[in-house]
């Protein structure tokens, strides 16, 4: 799986795209395969302020429930709407379509403690085989 | 992969739900070889297994298979079970694999009886063909009349060129068939099953299914609706309690559970509104915390989310309004009659 090379990513598999000031947040290509079959999604209310590292949501699957992990700090301004009646988008586009939210973005020195697309994907590499 | 009692065993082959919609439509094929064996031979065998088991075991015929509960002396599950009778002086029980050192141990060291008891789960594995398409599938493997054979009777014979014991059983509320075999061979069976049943597009299935369809047929999990502390009354298995047969370990206890009612129970419930309830969360009533939830999941098939929970009995009752609190939100859900899927029998 190639993994997008202007994202960023985090250790509990989201990641981050930053466009000017906001920032749009999903979950990997690796963390919904893992979770398998998404069925629901809890998104936070647009307003919400996220703290980067604190759960900010949920992705369900039939088999388990994962928490959404906010990768920077700000303010939601928008939540992908369409997964609420479609939440199976996560698992076939979940680098596009399967977003989750978009977010202002405070503080740029947060991104650059982020995996880039190379050491996420060794990240990924070395999690499977252990 | 994940290590379920020491096994390294798939969640999914190819997702959970088709899986689950294979199994309810058409047929799907499990590695359940995870399970334990246990056989009891001798003239006394019967009371043995009347002594510490709460069904019957002596009703039943050679060929016949129970369900049953393995027994400790408060009433509660040292594990549940499969009863089969080979014969009269030969059972053979199938049990939980991460029980089945201590079914084991109880067993033998309970035996007053002119009963061997022997471990015997390295002998067999065991491979489980379900769905409504199963029959059609196994038959052609076999000359064994697999049509004839009812529910709940086994017989030895020849499966896909082994010699295997085939047994009209399940865990997932559909018609199929539980085969049991040496772990030398089960490796060519469950290829000769894939390969037979490649016209029906039978699927492999993986232990996510398993859970979800045994959930949407309300059948118990250990650990989750029986465990030691739990009697089979309360879990909502009456009818494998046989009071009136020979005395055996724990009757005591469920004589008086049957006579003055139990306290709490194993009820279903479906989400009344957006959110999935999981094993472990809090149940409230009139809000009060009043129980938890032993399993709950989406129900693939059924299209809804469902769940068991534990409840003091007086809210265990179709219709009763309860909140389920799910990352510290609580939602409503309401308690529905069991099982939340039954097939339509032909």
């Amino acid at each position: 799986m190639e993994y997008p090379v202007e994202f960023r990513y985090t250790e509990e598999h989201e990641w981050v795209k930053i466009e000017q000031y906001t920032a749009t947040v999903g979950i990997t290509h690796h963390a919904q395969d893992q979770l398998g079959d998404v069925v629901f999604v809890e998104l936070p209310a647009i307003g919400a302020k996220l703290q980067a590292g604190s759960p900010f949501g949920a992705v369900e699957s039939v088999k388990a429930v994962s928490d959404i992990y906010a990768p920077i700090s700000g303010d939601v301004t928008a939540v992908n709407e369409d997964l609420l009646d479609a939440p199976e988008k996560i698992n076939d586009d979940p680098h596009g379509e399967g977003w989750l939210v978009r977010m202002t973005v405070f503080d740029g020195a947060e991104i650059q403690g982020l995996m880039d697309a190379q050491k996420y994907a060794e990240y990924v590499a070395a999690e499977t085989v252990g | 992969m994940i290590d379920f009692g020491g096994w390294d065993m798939p969640v999914a082959y190819g997702g959970i739900v088709a899986e689950h919609r294979a199994v309810r439509t058409g047929v799907g094929l499990f590695d359940v070889s995870h399970m334990g064996e246990i056989e009891i031979r001798g003239p006394q065998s019967v009371d043995l297994i009347d002594s510490l088991c709460s069904n019957r075991a002596a009703s039943l015929r050679d060929g016949q298979a129970q369900y049953s509960g393995l027994l400790n002396p408060r009433g509660g599950f040292v594990d549940d079970l499969l009863v089969h009778r080979i014969a009269t002086d030969h059972f053979f029980l199938c049990v939980n694999a991460s029980n089945q050192k201590q079914d084991f141990a109880w067993l033998r060291d309970n035996n007053s009886f002119d009963a061997e008891v022997t471990f015997a789960s390295g002998n067999y594995d065991q491979l489980a063909i379900q769905g409504p398409q199963a029959l059609g599938v196994a038959s052609r493997l076999t000359r064994l009349d697999l049509a004839g054979m009812r529910y709940y009777w086994f017989a030895h014979g020849e499966f896909a060129g082994v010699a295997a014991l085939v047994a009209r059983t399940g865990y997932t509320g559909e018609d199929g068939f539980e085969i049991y075999m040496p772990p030398t061979e089960s490796e060519r069976v469950w290829r000769a099953i894939l390969e037979e049943g490649a016209n029906e597009s039978i699927r492999p299935c993986g232990l996510g299914a398993r859970n979800t369809l045994r959930l949407e047929a309300a059948m118990s999990l250990y650990g989750h609706e029986i465990d030691a502390r739990t009697t089979p009354y309360e879990a909502g298995l009456g009818w494998i309690v046989k009071l009136r047969k020979r005395a055996f370990c724990g009757r005591e206890v469920l004589a008086r559970q049957k006579a003055e009612g139990v306290r709490r129970k194993i009820a279903g419930f479906e989400m009344r509104q957006r959110g999935i309830a999981r094993d472990g969360y809090r149940v409230f009533v009139g809000g009060i915390d009043a129980g938890h939830v032993t399993s709950a999941s989406p129900a693939p098939y059924l299209g809804k989310n469902i769940g068991l929970c534990m409840l003091p009995a007086e809210y265990a009752r179709s219709g009763q309004a309860i909140e389920i609190e799910i990352r510290g939100r609580r939602v409503v859900a309401e308690i529905v009659p069991i099982p939340f899927y039954k097939r339509t029998r032909p």
